[in-house]
């Protein structure tokens, strides 16, 4: 490229160009250093998680014995109720054995080792099915039933034959009778369902761990903290932006908000289980305490953001409302606060995301737990959102506590089920700001 | 808008006094959370076989869980707290000041802790003394106290291998580093004559015991405040490290870790049974009695984690890591008889 130029640079342009580019390297390495972290972390997230969405399940053909099924003969539900499920495990044991026999599949496994290669989930399924439907009984039923966390664990690539020679808990026999029933497409592995609609399992049975009763937890409480937080937060920013007179009191009271929203999230769970445990007498592990201390949390958030985005109104818009004789009211809710509108949203929805991804208040309310019951939106018993609950948040925290390493690979799932959700939020926001914006 | 606005506070405030009569029909327990494993998976059979909704059941040690639980009586109170160590007496009055009268213990078994290094370095058989030694933070040498200076496992004993001493410990907040110190800090001190020295030379006895117990700080030995999960991470990431675990822990990571014999017995749930294996300590739950008959399933759940097939020596439990209680049967008997513990 030949100079085109005419204009000589002096040491001093060239010292002021060479710091401007020395602080665009500074930023580029800065934001690099940013990106490989999050890459990592997704990355280490993703190949931890990624197995969880898939399950290995075992093709069965359940004899449903009367004889040990309903020793009355009669069908009655609550006589065969007392058949507990480990009465049920000998059938599915019994089945797998049948199965290998008629594959003429070889192996050196004890009777027992074969029946631990069934998850302990299936003996509550298949008890669940034949009270539903007593009818069944007699009959044989087909039906794919989990395999055990170690299995699924050789199909994913966790448990190796190496691994299984020391592990207790399996052995390489075990693996190579698995490997041949999936050679014979009795063993498949498929999408995992289960995963995102089935409840927790105890640290027996990691195959069947799902978050289905977390996901409606976090729901619930995203449902009260957005009925709470938006009408409260919108109202008292209106008021202090728009009407409040400009004095001392109002000044404090800014600052505190300011405060607020940097106090540690887990002030709020000490708050909610005095106020709302202990003095109001709310169920404790209940996704209405949660969505109300969650709400108590980001409603300073909300606050700054909508009363930032009605700042950002142009003083013409309101003169001139109230220059055609519009009340000071109505040149708010006319003009005003629909202009403002998207800001207000979008300040919600990321106030929202960042309750939903909080565990720390929810420790001292006792949603840190472990809960097998879908808990209902409703019932006369709890009340509105009344009935125990997790969140997404506190499942990671509980599997990554358990001893069973197939729990590693279950909260790297929901971790990244977290993030799916956390990412569509934030990309309804930024969809939001972008539709509906307006520039002056 | 404002009259969607109004519409929204109008409904969560109407949904706020709807919910002012709660009850609840689940079991709701809380604390240790060595014995969270235990009970969860209890719960869940439970739920399976019972006309009852599965018990929740919250982690959060054993500490916070007995001051909820003596937070008083009602529906709002937990109903059950599960402890890796038996109820202090000033809990007891903590509870007897809020209301709760009657507490009844039931122990659902033994819970063995194991010292277990990476799976493809050297093995070790230690005794309490080599530990009392390793990790001490002062020795009593000549009528002295001088500053551990071992920084290898084979100046604490010649028979060990030759391994820098790093140890990851439980840390103050658990019930497991108060056993770790009595049942193999202070137990090493004593053995070794330690103790003894350091009373004959007119040291009092708490001082001495103190002494005895007081963990280096120099790094070789390091608090571990978070899970086991969290040790083992250590000692993926440092193969001198050794660790120490609950038995069940161990048992689920065969693969990844060795267990060290204690004064040449093997953990395993026969020997800490037999009382073979010297590391162990009881865990229990105890019972608000006032809520049973009121709470549905409160009794039921109790009898059936301490049933035979449950809590038995071949059940879940003991597969799962549990040291089965050899009077499971008296045990038995104190929830069927709803006996309360003396002095509450």
């Amino acid at each position: 490229m030949t100079k085109s130029s005419l204009l000589a640079a002096d040491a001093r342009t060239k010292k002021r160009n060479a710091a401007e580019s020395r602080f665009k390297a500074y930023g580029f390495a800065a934001i690099c250093v940013a990106m490989i972290a999050l890459v990592v972390l997704l990355l280490s997230v993703v190949t931890n998680g990624v197995t969880a969405f898939q399950q290995t399940y075992i093709t069965l053909d359940v004899v449903l014995d009367e004889d040990r099924l309903d020793k009355e003969g009669n069908r009655e539900r609550a006589d065969m109720a007392k058949v507990t499920t480990i009465g049920y495990a000998p059938l599915l044991r019994d089945a797998l054995l049948t199965k290998i026999a008629e594959l003429g599949i070889e192996t050196e496994l004890s009777e027992r080792d074969v029946g631990d290669m069934i998850s302990k989930e299936a003996s509550a399924t298949i008890r669940n099915k034949v009270l539903a439907n007593t009818e069944l009984v007699g009959e044989t039923v087909s039906l794919d039933v989990l395999a055990s966390g170690r299995i699924d664990g050789y199909f994913k690539g966790r448990v190796t034959m190496q691994s299984a020679a020391r592990d207790a808990n399996t052995s390489p026999e075990a693996l190579e009778l698995a490997q041949a029933l999936a050679d014979e497409g009795v063993i498949v592995t498929q999408f995992n369902w289960r995963f995102l609609s089935a409840p927790d399992a105890s640290d027996q049975r990691p195959e069947a761990a799902g978050l289905g009763v977390a996901i409606l937890g976090s729901l619930y409480m995203m449902a009260v903290v957005l009925c709470l937080a938006l009408p409260i937060g919108v109202a008292s920013s209106i008021y202090l932006e728009e009407f409040a007179p400009k004095n001392r009191w109002t000044d404090i009271i800014e600052v505190n908000i300011s405060n607020l929203a940097a106090v540690p999230s887990i002030v709020y769970g000490i708050l909610g289980l005095a106020i709302f445990i202990n003095f109001m007498e709310f169920n404790q592990s209940s996704p209405l305490v949660g969505g109300l201390v969650l709400t108590l949390m980001t409603l300073p958030t909300i606050i700054i953001s909508t009363r930032a985005a009605l700042k950002s109104v142009p003083p013409s818009i309101r003169d001139a409302a109230l220059g055609v004789g519009a009340s000071k009211m109505q040149s708010v809710f006319h003009h005003v606060l629909p202009l403002a509108a998207p800001g207000i949203l979008t300040g919600t929805i990321i106030g929202l995301a960042q309750a939903l991804g909080e565990t720390a208040p929810l420790l001292l309310i006792g949603m840190v737990a472990f809960v097998r019951e879908y808990p209902a939106a409703f019932s006369s018993d709890a009340g509105l959102f009344g009935e125990a609950a997790t969140a997404l948040p506190v499942q990671v925290y509980n599997w990554t506590q358990r001893s069973d390493p197939a729990f590693v690979e279950r909260a790297s799932g929901a971790i990244i089920t977290l993030l799916v959700f956390l990412l569509f939020m934030n990309a309804l926001a930024i969809y939001l700001r972008r539709r509906f914006e307006r520039r002056w | 808008m404002s009259i969607m606005k109004l519409t929204a506070s109008t409904m969560a405030i109407a949904a706020l006094s709807t919910t002012a009569a709660v009850a609840r029909d689940n079991v709701q327990v809380a604390g240790s959370s060595t014995v969270l494993p235990y009970a969860s998976i209890v719960a869940e059979v439970f739920g399976e076989n019972f006309d009852f909704p599965t018990p929740v059941i919250e982690s959060g040690g054993s500490s916070a869980g007995l001051k909820r639980f003596c937070e008083g009586v009602g529906e709002n109170t937990i109903d059950i707290a599960n402890a890796s160590r038996a109820m202090r007496d000033t809990e007891v009055e903590a509870c007897a000041a809020a209301g709760v009268e009657e507490i009844i213990e039931v122990r659902i078994g033994y819970d063995g802790i194991v010292f277990a290094s990476d799976i493809d370095g050297n093995s070790f058989e230690y005794t309490p003394e080599d530990w009392y030694k390793a990790l001490a933070a002062e020795h009593f040498i000549d009528g002295e106290l001088t500053p551990n200076t071992f920084t290898n496992w084979s100046e604490v004993n010649p028979d060990l291998p030759d391994q820098p001493i790093q140890a990851f410990i439980p840390g103050t907040k658990h019930g497991t580093r108060e056993v770790f110190e009595e049942k193999v800090i202070l137990a090493g001190c004593e053995e070794g004559g330690y103790m003894q020295a350091m009373l004959d030379s007119g040291v009092d006895e708490d001082t001495a015991e103190e002494k005895c117990m007081a963990i280096r700080t120099d790094g070789r030995s390091v608090d571990i405040d978070g899970d086991y999960t969290e040790t083992l991470a250590r000692i993926n990431a440092d193969a001198n490290g050794i660790g120490v675990f609950g038995l069940s822990f161990y048992e689920n990571n065969t693969d990844k870790l060795q267990v060290a014999t204690m004064s040449d017995v093997t953990p395993s749930t026969e020997t800490i049974a037999s009382g073979e294996y010297p590391v162990s300590r009881p865990l229990y739950f105890y019972i608000k009695k006032a809520h049973i008959g009121v709470v549905p399933g409160v009794k039921e759940f109790a009898e059936f984690f301490i049933s035979d097939d449950m809590a038995g020596p071949d059940g879940p439990l003991a597969e799962y890591g549990l040291v089965s209680d050899p009077e499971l049967a008296t045990v038995q008997d104190t929830v069927a008889n709803e006996t309360p513990m003396s002095g509450s």
